[in-house]
């Protein structure tokens, strides 16, 4: 049979890696035929809301429910007495430590959930919520970690031992009362050492204000117990669907066969949708007391109060340099604010995440990170939105530090940083802080970014934009914002990650069907990700089918391979390198089934694009399609029927992919309005799936940057009230307020991976906070400044160019 | 966000109106577009028992422009405002402002009427209306009367219209000279820091009339007749608008928010004025 396809066509028609594939996914989210928690509607469904605290700590007196109970259709109202005898009144968090689920005595924070009301539908639920009474002493409040470090007022008993004495918490020694933990890297004293020897050493305190998430979509869940089967269902927002089983398993007691979880199409998660939350564990025991379906939903303000904050770091850092710019050491401490409980999602030994790659992208030789964990009276979370552990945190440091460092140097920053570059040739790179850097090549990105700008230009223009403001020609600035950032990506290698002891490998499954289709299924969960579209593309690749012809599937842990979920860029460093190597087990039995059905021996047939062929006789070969029919209706000798695989796969380091960015901002002094001229981002997320969902995260990721540099943030009075409770107030920004960007790439392909891929959903948000950031800082450096805290709304910058005395 | 329970009306005519009102006294209102009213339901920091939908009335969705007036129904919307044809360049200030008020979608359920009669300080044609020296009609159980928008708001949500009359119309006379309406706002859909409504009149290169009136600024807007004054009689030049923003700033009385606090709203309220005063002079 003579072939009439060319080989370009036949990689065409697979639609493998690096093709711009039109994503599966938006065919249904465009015709509003997605499927989300919400769209989840079953017979005799019954509806659970909170009554929250008003008051951000106080003592609960008493909580009346029995008006409550009159209101027509209200069935429950479950409070932390009726959850107590279950042990379900407190739940274990993700960091270690617990958290009530609901009000035990006290409240810790605005929001906090007090009764969980249960009715017939969401109004009777609201008019329930209404008529609950509860009896609040208030408190003292602590919305600033120092002053809780010093305060008297203990808002941890529960963490107090009788005799006053602070015992030990999951991560060590406690210093206070409404201390957490101390966590360190790296060498203290020779770091303190070189920095007091040091010709220059710049210093600077910032604070990473808190903001969230805010997905579209809030969380929410349907817990539906089967009596009589004895199985419970949970459908939920859950980026990590079966840990959740998991945890549902540890803290109720039922056997986890009898748990199914199922993620249904997620609006949205970027951090946000990790964690457990009381309304999972209300619903679950609603469902359980009444017998029928119990949903949750968040409302806006909910989510913005009481799921999840991010951030909330205040640093303080040291580095220091030779008077010719090489840097010679850093110092870091940050004093962490986790809010009412320590309810962070990070890695189990790492109680701040990887903050400690807040050495970046330099080659520092000696580097200190401490970090103390502090409670108040705010929303528990510390989640990673939309970056991994801490890793936004640890680049807008070390980038800020940089250019603090350029200024006290009288140093070009972009000149600064090249010089101080980890080299290609030094990679794999072991850092101070311990982690080794798998591969990258900085300077060619870096020298590939300001030439695309022009940089030089860029400069030179700013040089008389200065002149003109001086000479009273013009009131506006121009900024010019550079980062260059280096992630750590993909946890991880079990053997240092866990999440309540369970390693973060993650899985694919891989089932060819005999007419030469396939389904694969993996532990981890698209938000909006695209994984239907590019796990197919991995597939297509490595098996050799056409990627329309393969389905993905997520979500659900009564069909899908165990895994962590997705979160911190670890789909495709993780699940996808899983997917590579089902894929590889799957064509090892091709080749076999090939070289059977051709009558040669396995090793004198090659896997070519979608065929095993004859080496040296290209004319004689197998196609996938023929090889997966022949695997279910041959006898093959010693080889049992059937074309399937399942791979685990627990990566052996971290990915670690970088980029270079650069903006170009005007800003008005008078009014603090600024305005983005350009935008330009280059990254190397290693080796390319997809380019056009690559764009696609990167223009999100720098959208939700744009968020927080600019504006967004959760905000509390010294009441410890949030200020900024709906989108009035919080800035989740449209497409009126987004520039332009323009997107670029290099490809350094990870060493380790099987494809050479890093991940990239998370590269523009860890990457483009500084650059907006530092867009704003340049704007003012020829006027003194060196540092002003985000979020630079209108009046913060109004302030700095006031302060630098511009409006006079 | 799930609103308590309430009756919900949808009258023919003004009379039933007028009844519905009258039987039902403090636990009644009328709702237009609903953009402000329904969201304060949903938070239940407004409590209805009884609300009562205008969209079915006639009569009030026109807009008729007279030789010497335009009058704007009070159920005409923000939309309508910026697609009406003759509007443009009969009072292109209404457009102006109407492009700068939240995003599409409000737009095309918020209307005039709502958004003057609900006395938020926020909203952007209070100020605009005082600027263009507009006329409230509304009509009550002891029939229709006329009030004059700058003697119609008395603090926030209080206006001069009693709880038993509902607003109809918006007259104002033909604007004359060059316009601006300049708002600066945090991102779409954001009340304004400050805002700015100038409306001016050149002849030989002097200025022979100004109307200012400031938004979100104060619990009401603020009319600045001193600021006007400042204008009449100079070329507008660098020292009338300094002189303009001097006086402006005397009337307002801004608050502390999450736009910022007083010291920078009132720099920022002088810089909005200063620019809307030399846009609408340059188109004067």
């Amino acid at each position: 049979m003579k072939d009439e396809v060319t080989r370009d066509e036949r990689v065409d028609n697979l639609k493998g890696m690096g093709c711009s594939r039109k994503r599966v996914e938006d065919a249904r989210f465009t015709q509003g035929k997605g499927n989300y928690v919400d769209d989840v509607k079953l017979d005799g469904m019954l509806f659970g809301d909170f009554v929250r605290s008003p008051h951000a700590h106080a003592r609960i007196k008493n909580i009346d429910t029995s008006a409550a109970l009159e209101v027509p259709g209200v069935l429950a109202v479950l409070t932390a007495a009726d959850l107590e005898p279950l042990g379900l009144h407190w739940m274990p968090t993700l960091a270690g430590d617990k958290q009530m689920v609901l009000a035990d005595g006290k409240v810790l924070f605005q929001g906090q959930e007090v009764a969980f009301v249960v009715a017939e539908d969401r109004y009777a639920a609201s008019d329930g919520m209404e008529a609950v009474v509860v009896d609040y002493e208030e408190l003292p409040v602590l919305v600033n970690p120092f002053e809780a470090l010093k305060s008297d007022v203990v808002l941890r008993e529960d963490l107090v031992a009788e005799d006053g004495s602070i015992p030990d918490g999951a991560h060590g020694p406690r210093k206070h009362a409404n201390h957490i933990f101390t966590w360190e890297a790296g060498d203290k004293d020779t770091t303190d050492e070189v920095i007091s020897n040091a010709e220059i050493v710049a210093e600077e305190e910032m604070y990473y204000h808190r903001t969230h998430p805010c997905p579209l979509e809030t969380c929410g869940c349907v817990a539906s117990m089967d009596k009589v089967n004895g199985k419970l269902t949970l459908w939920g927002t859950f980026q990590a669907p079966h840990a959740i089983r998991t945890i549902v398993a540890l803290i109720s007691g039922m056997e986890e066969h009898n748990i199914r979880v199922i993620s249904p199409d997620i609006g949205g998660g970027f951090g946000n949708k990790v964690g457990a939350y009381p309304g999972y564990v209300c619903s679950v025991v609603a469902s359980i007391v009444t017998g029928k379906p119990v949903k949750w939903i968040e409302d806006r303000m909910d989510n913005l109060m009481t799921t999840a904050f991010a951030r909330d770091y205040w640093m303080k850092g040291k580095i220091s340099a030779t008077k010719d710019g090489k840097i010679t050491g850093l110092h870091c401490h940050v004093t962490a604010d986790h809010g009412g409980f320590d309810a962070c999602a990070d890695p189990t030994k790492f109680p701040a995440g990887f903050m400690n790659i807040c050495t970046g992208s330099y080659d520092i030789p000696t580097a200190f990170l401490e970090v103390d964990g502090v409670y108040t009276n705010k929303a528990p979370g510390g989640v990673s939105y939309r970056c991994s552990f801490r890793v936004t945190e640890a680049v807008y440091f070390i980038e800020r530090m940089i250019e603090v460092l350029a200024i006290k140097l009288n140093m070009d920053a972009a000149e600064l940083r090249r010089i101080n570059f980890i080299k290609k040739e030094q990679f794999p790179y072991t850092a101070a802080l311990g982690w080794e850097y798998d591969s990258g090549d900085y300077h060619t990105a870096w020298d590939k970014a300001l030439k695309t700008v022009d940089y030089d230009g860029l400069r030179a223009e700013q040089a008389q934009r200065v002149e003109d403001f001086k000479a009273g020609k013009t009131r506006k600035l121009m900024g010019i914002g550079l980062s260059f950032f280096t992630e750590i990506v993909g946890a991880g290698p079990v053997k240092n990650c866990d999440i309540l002891g369970l390693g973060m490998f993650d899985s694919c499954e891989i089932r060819i069907h005999p007419t030469g289709s396939a389904i694969a299924r993996l532990g981890t969960i698209s938000q909006g990700q695209g994984h239907a579209t590019t796990f197919a593309q991995i597939l297509a690749s490595e098996v050799g089918l056409p990627a329309d012809s393969i389905t993905i599937e997520e979500g659900d842990t009564d069909t899908a391979p165990y895994g962590l979920g997705t979160y911190g860029s670890r789909s495709t460093p993780v699940a996808g390198a899983a997917t590579a190597m089902a894929g590889r087990k799957i064509r090892a039995k091709a080749q076999m089934i090939a070289a059977y059905l051709l009558e040669v021996h396995d090793d004198d047939v090659e896997f070519d694009v979608d065929r095993f062929v004859v080496k040296g006789a290209p004319e004689k070969f197998k196609t996938m399609k023929e090889i997966a029919f022949a695997a279910y209706n041959q006898a093959i000798p010693g080889m049992e029927p059937g074309l399937e695989a399942v791979s685990y796969y627990d990566p052996p380091n971290m990915t670690y992919p970088f980029g270079a960015y650069v903006c170009v901002m005007d800003i008005d002094v008078d009014t603090g309005v600024t305005e983005i001229r350009r935008f330009y981002a280059l990254d190397d997320c290693g080796t390319r799936i997809n380019p056009m969902i690559i764009e696609g995260q990167v223009h999100g990721g720098l959208t939700e940057a744009l968020a927080v540099a600019l504006g967004q943030e959760i905000a509390y009075d010294d009441m410890g009230n949030v200020k900024t409770g709906t989108l009035m107030d919080f800035f989740l920004p449209t497409a009126w307020e987004v520039p332009n960007y323009e997107t670029d790439y290099t490809v350094t392909p990870s060493p380790h991976h099987p494809i050479g891929a890093k991940g990239v959903g998370e590269s523009p948000h860890v990457g483009g906070v500084p650059c907006f950031s530092n867009a704003v800082q340049d704007a003012f450096r020829a006027f003194g400044n060196t540092h002003t805290n985000m979020p630079h709304d209108h009046w913060r910058i109004w302030k700095t160019a006031n302060e630098l005395g511009l409006h006079d | 966000m799930i609103p308590a329970a309430f009756e919900y009306y949808r009258p023919k005519d003004m009379a039933s109106v007028l009844s519905l009102l009258e039987e039902h006294g403090d636990d009644a209102r009328v709702m237009a577009g609903g953009h402000s009213l329904i969201p304060m339901m949903k938070l239940r920091m407004a409590d209805v028992p009884h609300l009562i939908d205008l969209q079915d009335i006639d009569g009030l969705s026109e807009i008729e422009i007279g030789a010497d007036t335009i009058k704007i129904g009070a159920m005409v919307t923000q939309m309508d405002l910026i697609s009406h044809e003759g509007l443009a360049d009969a009072a292109p200030i209404l457009r102006e402002t109407a492009l700068q008020i939240a995003d599409p979608q409000v737009r095309y359920m918020g209307t005039v009427g709502g958004n003057v009669a609900n006395g938020d300080p926020g909203n952007d044609m209070p100020g605009l209306m005082q600027c263009l020296d507009a006329t409230m009609s509304v009509i009550g159980p002891d029939g229709a009367r006329d009030i004059l928008a700058r003697e119609f708001y008395e603090a926030a949500y209080m206006t001069a219209r009693e709880d038993d009359e509902v607003l109809t119309s918006v007259t104002i006379p033909r604007p004359k000279g060059g316009h601006a309406y300049e708002k600066q706002k945090r991102k779409i859909g954001d009340y304004a820091t400050a805002a700015a409504a100038v409306q001016i009149v050149k002849e030989n290169g002097v200025c022979t009339s100004a109307s200012i009136a400031m938004t979100n600024l104060s619990d009401i807007p603020i009319h600045s007749p001193d600021a006007e004054a400042a204008l009449v009689g100079t070329a507008v030049d660098d020292a009338a608008i300094k002189a303009a923003m001097q006086a402006m700033l005397g009337d307002i009385d801004p608050n502390e928010d999450n736009r910022g606090p007083v010291a920078f709203k009132n720099h920022v309220a002088g810089v909005i004025l200063r620019r809307a005063i030399e846009r609408a002079w340059s188109r004067a």
